[in-house]
């Protein structure tokens, strides 16, 4: 277990210092000078000078991306050229509605996900089967901003039980969970149909083992063979299919903040690609995409600790 | 095959509208008349008009060329690269090309394909053309990763030891044996990253990453419906139920495909 975590951080370290690599590529080499785009067309030279020494551009490529980095393992993101005030600060307050956004959409895809699949795999060909099915392919096929906009409709503008955009602040707590409600579902209904069917197959795929089988032979009840056998050979593809849905919360949060109006960190980074604030764009693209590695890694490892068989594919 | 006769009816409903629209719409989507604004569905107009008068059955059919070619350009761009990728890194299984293609494809998983959009269109601009870049970027790994996946079983086979005795290069090999064994694999992946690419255009154009005005688009028109949404539903209900449709019917032409093409699973469902 411990060779192959060894082994797995390596990659890991690769993964990231590719990505922060490819992210500065992008932002800083690849249109030209930063200083004038973020500039626009009419800037004035001093002006543009002016930025490239606050922005430090002067510096070679190499000291650039090396101060970028290492400021960043310091938690400095440099300062945003907009706002007038640190990234790391900034992008800590928005973090502080898109990430309990995207756990409140994972947990609720995992309550929604595991009882459906469950009961599909267990009663399949049965009408409870074909409807968990129909209601799944719907799910996937839904664009999940259209559903936010139908359930504004329904629950906000008809029904006034919820406000349709909005947030007011972790100060009281309850009406910001309200606030995170639709969005949460929103988020969560394409997510959780996949990860049923993942679910339902999975667990399919256990219940036909010789061991369930066997199980049954001894005297175990389905029941039993079920959650104490069949379930738990069968988390391992669900516990993947999980790691990666965490990451399409996070980034799918983006576009469904758009829709209720949180100021979370997808506005912001619509905000500061519209005022080409490429600072603010780098900081928030690469915080997104260290998430989503350390999420993947975080998964390779728990399910090499729950099935020793992969330790050995590193 | 129920579900692929009735995917795929859906689907060429709406690549016909789609191919109807160059020639003829009920109403021209580029001249607007106000005072006929958010009119509710009518025997005149179908699905009603939106904020500018313009009809918005006419406009779904425009709109359905836009999502259908971002999305097949982008699978393209996917099948394009990754097939050979993924061919290339079968052949020379645990080389460093190996590598090095797993590793780059691994990389890119791991960026979510609308932050790659957001990075192209931060330094690009937003446009039709940089929304098909970025989810035609995402679809290689898609396919490299099942090329690979499929040849590599493909390559222990008889026929292909055959073939290797009979002289002929790992490429030869690859492009006459390999490649139409996985073909059926690349037709169904291909018409779910189709399905999964109407679904990312609609998004982009959604936030204004996408196409833009006046090319109509379903993304952007539910985006200009969204403030609309209280005084005309309807303007919100037609573009979405478009871009629902369409996905169901991929992804039911998609899976009715994989069942036909391969009767071993179609016992096990």
């Amino acid at each position: 277990m411990l060779r192959y975590a060894i082994k797995r951080v390596g990659s890991l370290a690769i993964s990231l210092i590719v990505a922060s690599l490819v992210i500065f590529a992008c932002i800083e080499v690849i249109p030209g000078d930063p200083a004038s785009f973020m500039l626009g067309l009419n800037a004035q030279p001093d002006t543009v000078a002016a930025l490239r020494e606050e922005l430090g551009l002067n510096a070679s490529l190499a000291t650039r991306y090396l101060s970028w980095v290492t400021g960043m393992l310091s938690g400095d993101f440099g300062t945003s050229y907009t706002y007038r005030s640190p990234v790391a600060e900034i992008i800590g307050d928005r973090l502080w509605i898109s990430l309990p956004l995207a756990l409140i959409a994972l947990g609720l895809t995992v309550l929604i996900a595991f009882p459906v699949g469950i009961l599909a795999a267990t009663k399949r060909g049965s009408w409870a089967d074909m409807s968990v099915m129909g209601a799944t392919q719907l799910g996937i096929a839904i664009p999940n901003f259209w559903f936010a906009m139908l359930m504004v409709l329904l629950f906000a503008i008809n029904l006034r039980w919820f406000s349709a955009g909005g947030f007011p602040g972790w100060e009281n707590p309850a009406a910001a969970l309200k606030a995170l409600t639709l969005p949460a579902i929103a988020l969560a209904l394409p997510q959780a149909s996949i990860l049923a069917r993942v679910m339902r197959s999975a667990l399919l795929d256990t219940l036909s083992e010789d061991y369930i089988r066997t199980c049954r032979a001894k005297g175990l009840t389905q029941r039993q063979a079920l959650w104490r056998h069949a379930l738990r050979n069968a988390m391992i593809p669900v516990l993947t299919i999980i790691g990666l849905q965490f990451s399409f919360l996070l980034a799918g949060a983006i576009i469904i903040e758009n829709v209720f109006y949180l100021p979370g960190l997808g506005r912001l980074v619509f905000q500061a690609i519209s005022q080409r604030d490429l600072i603010m764009v780098e900081s928030v693209v690469f915080l997104l995409v260290f998430a989503v590695i350390m999420v993947n890694f975080a998964v390779d490892l728990a399910y090499a600790w729950v099935d020793p068989r992969l330790r050995g594919r590193a | 095959m129920r579900s692929l006769i009735f995917g795929l009816a859906l689907t060429v409903m709406f690549a016909l509208g789609a191919l109807v629209s160059f020639v003829w719409t009920p109403y021209d989507v580029t001249v607007l008349e106000i005072a006929n604004k958010l009119k509710p569905p009518t025997a005149d107009h179908w699905f009603g008009t939106d904020h500018f008068g313009r009809d918005i059955f006419s406009m779904i059919m425009v709109g359905a060329r836009t999502s259908i070619a971002v999305a097949i350009v982008a699978v393209v761009i996917g099948m394009g690269l990754g097939v050979p990728l993924g061919l290339a890194a079968a052949a020379r299984k645990g080389s460093l090309l190996d590598e090095v293609i797993m590793r780059g494809n691994d990389l890119i998983f791991a960026f979510p394909s609308l932050l790659i959009a957001i990075l192209i269109t931060a330094i690009f601009g937003p446009s039709a053309v940089n929304a098909i870049i970025a989810i035609g970027i995402f679809n290689i790994p898609v396919f490299a990763r099942l090329t690979r996946g499929a040849a590599l079983s493909l390559w222990t086979r008889d026929y292909v030891l055959a073939a290797r005795v009979a002289g002929k290069g790992a490429t030869r090999i690859s492009v006459e044996h390999i490649l139409p064994n996985v073909a059926n694999l690349l037709i169904v992946q291909g018409t779910i990253q189709f399905s999964l690419g109407i679904l990312a255009e609609a998004a982009l154009s959604y936030v204004g990453l996408g196409a833009q005005p006046p090319t109509p688009s379903w993304g952007r028109m539910l985006a200009d419906a969204q403030t609309l949404i209280a005084l005309a539903p309807h303007v919100a209900l037609f573009p979405g139920f478009a871009i629902l449709f369409t996905v169901l019917g991929l992804n039911l032409a998609g899976d009715g495909l994989r069942d036909a093409l391969d009767p071993k699973l179609r016992v096990m469902r």
